[in-house]
């Protein structure tokens, strides 16, 4: 088991970055500025890229004032941007990987998923019979057993994919989801128009739709959040996997990371030759899922033993 | 002055009907108030209201939007063989093709905002710096946007024009008419294509992912779009006296016999493909003729499809049965079930079970759902009423500025 600590992502500084480098241009989008009044503002404000530096401060203040009454306790919304030479990779052993299902409801937990009615998951876990090896006709996602892993099987958890080419963000009509310079493919959930053409598009079902009103009760809400990875979602729009972006740019593992029992799941900078990652992909064989559609993910799967 | 008692007119023509008018726009509102009972609960609750889920994204609505589409599409497409044919008609032929497209339209984008899990942002997809963001040119639901919209405008003015200018008793401006009419024919192609290449360029379905789509939707959009027209043209016929030949029909019937059978031959092509290759990807298409295991619900529709099909190809190619009203209007409602199922459903379901990680979930539209798209037909056929019955008396010379109102007795 790999002990989570901060000093194993050599790349990243914590601390907030400015929210300049977040927004990519600072001009224009005064149309909200200019309404001012909250309800109408959320309806003509412009998109996140388009707005001045004081319009999004106004926006983040606004809603982690609202998060924090809404929930009762002190939320903070983080905007700090990629940071510079970091493109996150992601490795997981499926050799090692036990089924146990811990890194879904890890990153439930840290994600401020909705619980219940229906709870919604970014982590899928497949549970996949030896003798077939990864064939998704015969993959059951819903095993249940007393112990796992069960014999005959092996077991390859799918979340999203981080594709250096995604198709999620290719169809999106209004340009609610896109790639962040460090890799992670991100959702503003307050542009999104749930029309889910990115859920069609995804081949790795990694995107989720929010069918009905998020339940997170205040008790179990997570309030250190990122804009883009864990804030609170509304109903009607599409979230999915960050690699808990509130986490991973100020030096932390990512939720699902941390709490594997076995040391399944390796997570670094791509570009850093050190990382673990990068040790990884060296001494071990990689590949990616689904290489035939050229998504070309930052996510590895590998046997290690 | 003119344009007060063009309205003042209309609105009498409206309300003017003997019993069966007053029926069917009765019916028509009762469809409306239950979609909206459904869509109010649909809009409290959120999409949980549906039966869709994250196995299944896209369903009905997208279902019946796409085959909408196709007849918005194919309306238009009949002033070809009106032209070529010079069918004395010609100019009502294109008004009244124009009007179902608009009324189809009308239901497309509807059963779009009824499927959007966010409504209230509709203005993102406007082009207006500071309010929306289209995502030109890489998404094709922003170009679908983009061409949907501007089809319905081009059919407008062309259907609006040509009415107040006959009601005017001036002549159309043919400047204007002869170049939109001939740009939406190239439109009507267009807006499908890009309908078809919406599925067509998701890699992750297979099913979908095949370039034999968007002649296929071509193709059954000529089938389905003049079958409408072909049990509306003798309505109107019947009942306004409106002059149209038989002949006209019958080489309707031949047309769409000739698009029946390019469909059904695509429709083997793609199936000799999937079954004789029998790759991973034949799988959609076993959910849909054959059922995975227990999961059989499309079956039944697909073998119903294909026999409607089949049979109305058949009816339409046999000239003694297209040359005789009772199996011309079997035919053209066979054809309407039939493409309604595969354009419907039938593209849209299989094409996401099982889903990208191989489950299978099987999906059947809520009450609520049926309600909601009730609801949005209401409308659609509400808008293609009031259309036609004010522009029929129009083109017929009895609702006109120098008539002192609707000529007397003028029901539909």
């Amino acid at each position: 088991m790999t002990a989570p600590g901060r000093s194993k992502l050599p790349v990243v500084q914590p601390g907030a970055q400015s929210r300049r480098q977040f927004l990519r241009t600072a001009a224009g989008g005064t149309a909200a500025a200019a309404l001012g009044a909250c309800g109408i503002e959320d309806l003509v404000r412009s998109h996140i890229h388009e707005l001045s530096k004081e319009d999004l401060n106004r926006i983040i203040a606004r809603l982690e004032k609202k998060y924090s009454e809404t929930y009762g306790k002190s939320v903070t919304v983080a905007t700090n941007a990629a940071m510079p030479g970091v493109e996150f990779g992601y490795g997981l052993d499926l050799s090692r990987c036990i089924g146990c299902r811990r890194c879904v409801y890890a990153c439930v937990k840290e994600n401020n998923q909705s619980r219940r009615n229906p709870q919604i998951q970014w982590i899928r876990v497949l549970e996949m019979e030896k003798e077939r090896g990864v064939d998704l006709v015969h993959a059951d996602p819903y095993y249940q057993a007393e112990l796992v892993p069960r014999p005959g099987h092996f077991y390859m958890p799918v979340q999203c994919q981080q594709c250096r080419h995604p198709p999620c963000t290719k169809v999106c009509p209004v340009k609610a989801t896109w790639s962040e310079p460090d890799g992670i493919v991100v959702i503003d959930y307050d542009w999104c128009i749930g029309c889910r053409c990115c859920t069609a598009a995804c081949p790795y079902g990694a995107r989720k739709f929010n069918w009905a009103e998020p339940q997170l009760p205040s008790e179990e809400m997570n309030p250190v959040t990122h804009y883009l990875g864990n804030r609170p979602r509304m109903r009607g729009v599409v979230e999915k996997c960050t690699f808990c972006i509130q986490r991973s740019r100020v030096g932390r593992y990512p939720a699902c990371v941390e709490i594997c029992p076995v040391g399944a799941r390796k997570f670094g900078n791509l570009l850093d030759p050190k990382s673990e990652i990068r040790e990884v992909m060296d001494r071990k064989r990689v590949f990616v899922f689904k290489e035939d559609l050229a998504t070309e993910p930052r996510f590895y799967y590998f046997y290690a033993t | 002055m003119g344009f007060l008692r063009f309205l003042q007119g209309s609105g009498k023509l409206l309300i003017r009907g003997n019993r069966a008018y007053w029926l069917w726009v009765g019916a028509l509102l009762v469809a409306i108030a239950i979609g909206l009972a459904g869509y109010a609960k649909q809009y409290r609750v959120g999409l949980i209201a549906t039966n869709m889920r994250d196995q299944i994204t896209w369903a009905f609505y997208v279902g019946n939007f796409t085959f909408l589409v196709g007849v918005a599409a194919a309306a238009v497409l009949l002033v070809v063989p009106a032209y070529v044919y010079q069918w004395k008609p010609l100019k009502e032929v294109v008004v009244l093709g124009e009007l179902l497209a608009i009324s189809a339209l009308t239901m497309c984008l509807l059963f779009i905002l009824v499927d959007m899990g966010r409504p209230d942002r509709l203005l993102h997809i406007l082009p207006i710096p500071g309010i929306g963001t289209p995502n030109w040119p890489r998404s094709l639901l922003a170009w679908d946007a983009l061409v949907l919209n501007l089809y319905l405008a081009v059919n407008l003015v062309v259907a609006a024009h040509v009415l107040y200018k006959q009601f005017q008793g001036q002549p159309y401006n043919k400047k204007l008419f002869v170049p939109l009419v001939l740009l939406s024919i190239p439109m009507a192609v267009g807006i499908h294509t890009v309908t078809a290449f919406l599925y067509n360029g998701m890699a992750a379905r297979p099913y979908w992912n095949a370039s034999i789509l968007a002649p296929r939707f071509i193709a059954s959009a000529f089938c389905s779009g003049p079958a409408v027209l072909l049990i509306l043209f003798q309505i109107l016929r019947k009942t306004t006296g409106l002059e149209i030949k038989d002949e006209a029909f019958f080489k309707i019937a031949e047309l769409m016999a000739y698009a029946m059978f390019f469909n059904l031959f695509l429709l083997g092509a793609e199936l000799f493909k999937e079954y004789y290759s029998s790759t991973e990807h034949l799988l959609y298409t076993r959910y849909y003729w054959q059922g995975i295991g227990e999961h059989k619900a499309l079956v039944p529709f697909a073998w119903l499809a294909l026999g409607c099909s089949v049979a109305s190809f058949l009816l339409f190619l046999i000239p003694a049965t297209r040359r005789n009203w009772v199996t011309l209007n079997i035919g053209a409602v066979l054809i309407w079930a039939g493409v309604y199922i595969e354009k419907g459903m039938g593209l849209v379901v299989p094409g996401m079970t099982p889903d990208t990680l191989g489950e299978i979930y099987e999906y059947t539209p809520t009450a609520n759902e049926w309600m909601v798209a009730l609801g949005v037909f209401g409308v659609g056929f509400l808008v293609f009423t009031v259309l036609v019955k004010i522009a029929v008396p129009i083109l017929q010379g009895t609702f006109s500025a120098a008539s002192s109102g609707p000529a007397p007795g003028l029901t539909r």
